[in-house]
């Protein structure tokens, strides 16, 4: 077993830990970034639409060109990735445990940077488990870096902006999106990608769910139902479609595996995804010189990723004694006031207000340690 | 239920209270942006883009863009630029019978100039025959294709887009 010293070791070379890998290595560290994937970028290149966001947030610009540009600049600061690299736990002095090559390794780094992401939320119904039934973020996978069409008829569940936006891509990729379903009595996206696949022809069923999956060996259709109150279906409301796949965009949850391990405290909050660790300003944890970032701190999107993974990079570099504490405080203002932009608004909101829940509950913590 | 959160398209009543639609008169003297953004979300290249500083979001990032149709020239730079593909340009005064819209597309094939098209509204229903004058692809475009299509005049209002084309189809076999 071999043992590997580094000042910042990151787990997730998405947009978070690419940004923070970036900040900590031009800052002076010496960095390593470890993921599991046979490629950079984590769901970054998967991005196929311009994004929204300020000018600042390259907003207009397509999301696998921020994710290129991104991984060249962290390829010009130093920072080493290791791909195709599993970390399969971590000890509570946050040493981690590596399988790189086939080889095992412990990495000792005298900072660590979680930035594992999110996974898709299941949802189960009769014939759930039929080849088929996928998860929206798999189909993109497929079409997007695969580029391989799921299916000829899709339906999708979901109207968050993930299965707004997937429906629009499966349609770009050449399927046809029969329809698209949402459980509750409104959309859950932004009303302009709802447009995009409305001028496209595919209807959106509101307060509507999946009754069940047809098929034997694979998908053959699918009946929705309608629902009332407390989604209580009302018999007599099913539509069948003639359907080869179903893509279910029914949410994220915080990869959060790791920082269970290294005994982190957590907080449950709904509008992440659930369990989330509490976090200081710095994006560290409640274990020392552990920090965190991206959707392993709640469920968000790439834009504000990159600045967690920016704010954690310059945190930790700081800690280091790499950045003096004016320098490093220049940057975390510039960085927390673009964050706060990207929850502002509407649909900014309840991502606000879930974070600053979670930013005191940390407080709350400290001072209880403090007592 | 109306309304954008309720079926994704908005409703007269939101297009109306839209401070990036331009007003009939504006639409009846020629080329204009018409930017159906009715949601307060975090999003500004449009201003950005703008070289006559005809689109105003402002400090607060969330605020619905604004149309000076006084500055706006017609340009288009915002089409392609816009990331919700919200905006078009208006062409009342094209012709006595016709007028124009040019609106952005992300599907392959694209049609050519001399195609008949269907032009659908925003809930992608076949409204009318539509005549391609123009695709334009920019590297200012970032992939995204600008298409000026004709319309009767009377359809002007509910037009929005056109119906896919085919896959497979040959470049320029759609009618002529």
């Amino acid at each position: 077993m071999k043992t590997i010293q580094t000042d910042v070791a990151i787990v997730g070379a998405g947009s978070a830990g690419l940004s923070a890998a970036y900040q900590a290595a031009t800052a002076g560290a010496d960095v390593l970034v470890i993921d599991e994937n046979r490629l950079p970028g984590g769901q970054l290149f998967k991005q196929i639409h311009k994004f929204f966001g300020s000018r600042e947030h390259q907003a207009g610009t397509r999301g696998y060109r921020i994710g290129q540009e991104l991984l060249s600049r962290v390829e010009k600061s130093g920072a080493r990735v290791w791909l195709n690299t599993l970390v399969y736990g971590m000890e509570k002095d946050c040493s981690l445990g590596v399988i790189h090559n086939g080889e095992h390794y412990v990495v000792r780094a005298k900072k660590v940077i979680v930035a594992a992401g999110a996974k898709e939320n299941y949802m189960a119904f009769p014939g759930s488990t039929l080849p088929g039934v996928m998860g929206a973020g798999a189909a993109q996978t497929m079409i997007n870096v695969n580029r391989v069409l799921p299916g000829e008829r899709i339906l999708m569940l979901g109207s968050g902006n993930v299965g707004l936006i997937v429906s629009y891509q499966l349609m770009q990729a050449g399927a046809e999106v029969v329809a698209l379903v949402e459980g509750a009595p409104r959309i859950g996206g932004y009303g302009v990608h709802a447009g995009k696949i409305r001028r496209a022809g595919v209807p959106i069923y509101t307060s509507h769910t999946i009754k069940r999956v047809l098929g034997t060996n694979a998908v053959e259709g699918v009946e929705i139902v309608e629902v009332g109150p407390g989604f209580v279906p009302i018999p007599g409301t099913e539509k069948k479609f003639d359907v080869d796949t179903v893509c279910l965009a029914v949410g994220l949850n915080p990869m959060t595996e790791l920082i269970w391990m290294a005994g982190c405290a957590f907080c449950f909050l709904p509008a992440f995804g659930g369990h989330v660790p509490l976090h200081d300003s710095n994006m560290e944890t409640t274990v020392s010189g552990l920090y965190v970032a991206g959707d392993v701190t709640g469920v968000e999107e790439a834009s504000s990723a990159m600045e967690e993974g920016n704010l954690a990079g310059v945190a930790a570099a700081e800690s280091l004694g790499l950045l003096s504490p004016e320098q490093a405080a220049e940057k975390k203002a510039e960085i927390t006031a673009r964050l706060n932009t990207l929850r502002s608004g509407m649909f900014g909101e309840r991502r606000r207000t879930a974070k600053e829940q979670q930013l005191n509950s940390m407080k709350h913590y400290r001072a209880k340690e403090a007592e | 239920m109306e309304g954008v959160i309720y079926t994704g398209i908005p409703s007269a009543e939101e297009l109306a209270g839209c401070p990036g639609v331009p007003s009939e008169a504006r639409m009846k003297r020629g080329r204009v942006a018409c930017i159906e953004c009715v949601q307060e979300i975090p999003c500004n290249p449009c201003e950005g883009i703008c070289k006559f500083g005809a689109i105003t979001v402002g400090e607060q990032i969330t605020n619905l863009p604004c149309l000076n149709e006084e500055k706006c020239t017609g340009c288009g730079l915002c089409v392609a630029n816009c990331p919700g593909l919200a905006i078009t340009i208006l062409d009342q005064s094209y012709s006595e019978t016709e007028a124009t819209i040019d609106f952005p597309f992300e599907y392959l094939p694209l049609p050519e100039a001399g195609d008949r098209v269907e032009a659908v509204s925003r809930s992608g229903e076949t409204v009318c025959q539509g005549r391609i004058l123009r695709v334009t692809k920019l590297p200012a475009y970032a992939g995204t294709a600008v298409i000026r299509m004709a319309v009767p005049q009377e359809y002007i209002d509910t037009v929005r887009s056109m119906k896919r084309l085919p896959r497979g189809q040959k470049k320029g076999s759609a009618t002529k």
